[in-house]
């Protein structure tokens, strides 16, 4: 089973990357950026083949390492077929 | 004093701080690699500067998962003293140890020169040598030193008198221009609620003899010794 796994920040938490990349995309004359938010994206595949029980195995990696939820949020989508 | 100074894959201030320490106490502390399941008897754990693991995935979030740190982690909970120096700063967040936690510097730049910094306490075993308030120079070499904290922690942190050190510029005015990553409150240290942990981005072991520029890191390890004999 695949398990993509988006890490995002949180609102209110500042992301000088994000910022960066909107200058640099508005020196590159796309306009209208109104923000710019960068993240992270990890794909597993799991051995596992129950969804409920890998969901639960995911949030586990989640709140132990994959994101830090002083200031990330996570989210997962699990693919069967994957 | 016995020290036990932790050595990361990645780690580059170990000797650094072992030298430091070594002169100034006359005993060579013992080098701990990760891996390995305990520190032995010892007064004071130090996790080292540098770049464990790469930074890989975030600052010190690999290393805070090192198979010592479970024995780290339960020996900092009864009270061994516990010292993290700049990516030691960012495995103690990561482990929970301390709360909050580093992120990329505001300008995004690795940023490598000396900062002034004010002791906010001198009643600790790290600061007991310092003056109240003073302006010390210690040298910052990070790309993320930048101190983040949700509205309530920080809050906790100021009530509780739990900041250490705060970036300010050379008379100890407390402004954003002297603050160099966009950490907030200017933070550039802290403690844990009980006192034995601090963790801090600026390098005492870097400013320890004349030679090398300066003595104001010197008089942490001065203060460790004094506390910890």
């Amino acid at each position: 089973m695949k398990a993509t796994i988006r890490i995002t920040l949180k609102n209110g938490v500042l992301d000088p990357q994000g910022k960066a990349i909107q200058n640099a995309l508005g020196s590159l004359g796309f306009d209208g950026i109104e923000n710019v938010r960068q993240g992270k994206l990890i794909e597993l595949h799991l051995a596992q083949s129950d969804p409920e029980k890998a969901g639960a195995e995911i949030t586990e990696m989640c709140e132990k390492l994959l994101a830090n939820t002083v200031i990330e949020n996570y989210s997962f989508e699990l693919d069967e077929q994957g | 004093m016995q020290a036990s100074v932790i050595v990361f894959p990645g780690s580059n201030c170990d000797r650094d701080v072992a030298v430091a320490i070594k002169n100034i106490t006359g005993r060579m502390p013992e080098m701990v690699w990760h891996g390995d399941a305990e520190v032995s008897k010892t007064d004071i754990i130090i996790l080292p500067g540098g770049f464990s693991y790469g930074d890989y995935l975030r600052s010190g979030a690999m290393a805070a998962h090192s198979p010592i740190m479970k024995d780290i982690i339960a020996k900092a909970k009864h009270g061994t003293p516990v010292l993290g120096i700049c990516n030691g700063f960012q495995i103690l967040t990561e482990t929970g140890l301390l709360p909050g936690l580093l992120m990329p510097n505001a300008s995004l730049k690795f940023i490598c020169r000396n900062v002034n910094l004010r002791v906010e306490r001198t009643d600790t075993i790290f600061t007991n040598r310092y003056e109240h308030r003073g302006v010390i120079t210690i040298p910052i070499a990070n790309h993320d030193g930048n101190y983040f904290a949700d509205d309530d922690t920080l809050a906790e942190l100021e009530d509780n008198d739990r900041v250490a050190f705060r970036y300010v510029g050379e008379k100890g005015e407390l402004e954003d221009r002297h603050n160099p990553n966009g950490s907030r409150n200017n933070i550039a240290g802290i403690y844990n609620k009980r006192g034995n942990i601090l963790g801090l981005m600026p390098h005492p072991e870097r400013l320890v003899e004349q030679i090398l520029g300066g003595c104001d890191g010197r008089l942490m390890f001065e203060s460790l010794l004094e506390a910890l004999h």
